[in-house]
């Protein structure tokens, strides 16, 4: 398990996994929202949000996987929503809108 | 050949070395003893008998039996065959580290019960249709022939009570051995409730 930083729903996250590849491992990259934690314990997970090229991808990570090598928080959001389902049928500015703190 | 008794604690999950998730079911195994052995010329086969736990009122006829082998009255037993007795001492208590990780096992408990089931969940009989005027939804079909033998035959599978039986699960993979807590962790379900006995075998 890596360094993580203290984080909840509603914030921008820079998660950094550790990929193999054959015999090489190299850190991989995913940036954005977090608009969903779930579960307790060693099985908690939460969920990443982004718009690529208009397009929205979620990836939902293990809290504790130890292919997690660090998780930066980017920007803390206000949200009076645990889970921001809302986000998904957002096009263009309005997807990633959350308030700052 | 490895053995040993636990009891259920629960599921959990554990990260493998390339970070997989792996679902185990954990079983603590604290305190399973050698009760005695049985020998080819006094009983006719060999075979060790384990305990496990300490049973907290033991009846008259259990306690005069466990006095006269020198050692606390268990809460349950299992007889497990071996060729092999030498170095086997009553009384002795077994340890986890016998197994280690990536040892298949199998495991014998008492299933979850499910009261009365129909025939569709207890045996994956088909159901009928569910509309077009069919009144036979969840019903079985046919329970035989006709004329010839013109009853039901004795077993035919049908509604009734499930589970609560005697299950064995083979095959199954140790994940992680915790000796400290005496806790072995197995990949897979496990048959049985939080809190059943469960006896692990290679």
């Amino acid at each position: 398990m890596g360094e993580i930083e203290d984080f909840n729903v509603g914030d921008k996250v820079r998660v950094f996994m550790k990929m193999k590849e054959g015999e090489k491992e190299r850190t991989q990259r995913f940036e954005g929202l977090v608009i969903k934690q779930s579960g307790k314990g060693i099985s908690k997970t939460f969920t990443v949000r982004r718009v690529s090229y208009g397009i929205g991808i979620e990836r939902i990570f293990p809290l504790l996987s130890p292919n997690i090598e660090k998780i930066h928080v980017v920007r803390h959001g206000k949200v009076r929503r645990a889970k921001l389902y809302y986000l998904r049928g957002r096009k263009g500015k309005s997807a990633m809108r959350v308030k700052e703190v | 050949m490895k053995a040993i008794i636990g009891e259920k604690v629960g599921m959990s999950q554990i990260f493998n070395d390339n970070g997989v998730v792996v679902p185990t079911t954990v079983v603590r195994c604290k305190g399973t003893t050698v009760v005695c052995k049985r020998t080819g010329d006094k009983d006719g086969y060999d075979s060790v008998v384990l305990g496990y736990g300490v049973a907290k009122h033991p009846n008259r006829p259990y306690r005069g039996i466990f006095k006269k082998l020198g050692i606390l009255p268990v809460k349950i037993m299992k007889e497990l065959r071996t060729d092999n007795l030498e170095g086997i001492s009553v009384g002795e208590t077994i340890s986890i580290s016998q197994f280690e990780v990536g040892d298949k096992v199998r495991v014998t408990g008492v299933s979850k019960g499910k009261g009365f089931q129909g025939p569709i969940k207890r045996w994956g009989f088909h159901r009928g249709p569910m509309s077009h005027g069919s009144k036979s939804h969840r019903t079985q079909g046919s329970l035989g022939a006709s004329a010839y033998p013109s009853r039901v035959w004795k077993g035919k599978k049908m509604a009734g009570r499930m589970g609560g039986q005697k299950t064995t699960i083979k095959n199954l993979a140790i994940a992680k051995i915790d000796e400290e807590q005496n806790l072995i962790y197995i990949k897979g379900a496990l048959p049985g409730v939080r809190g059943s006995y469960l006896f692990i075998r290679s």
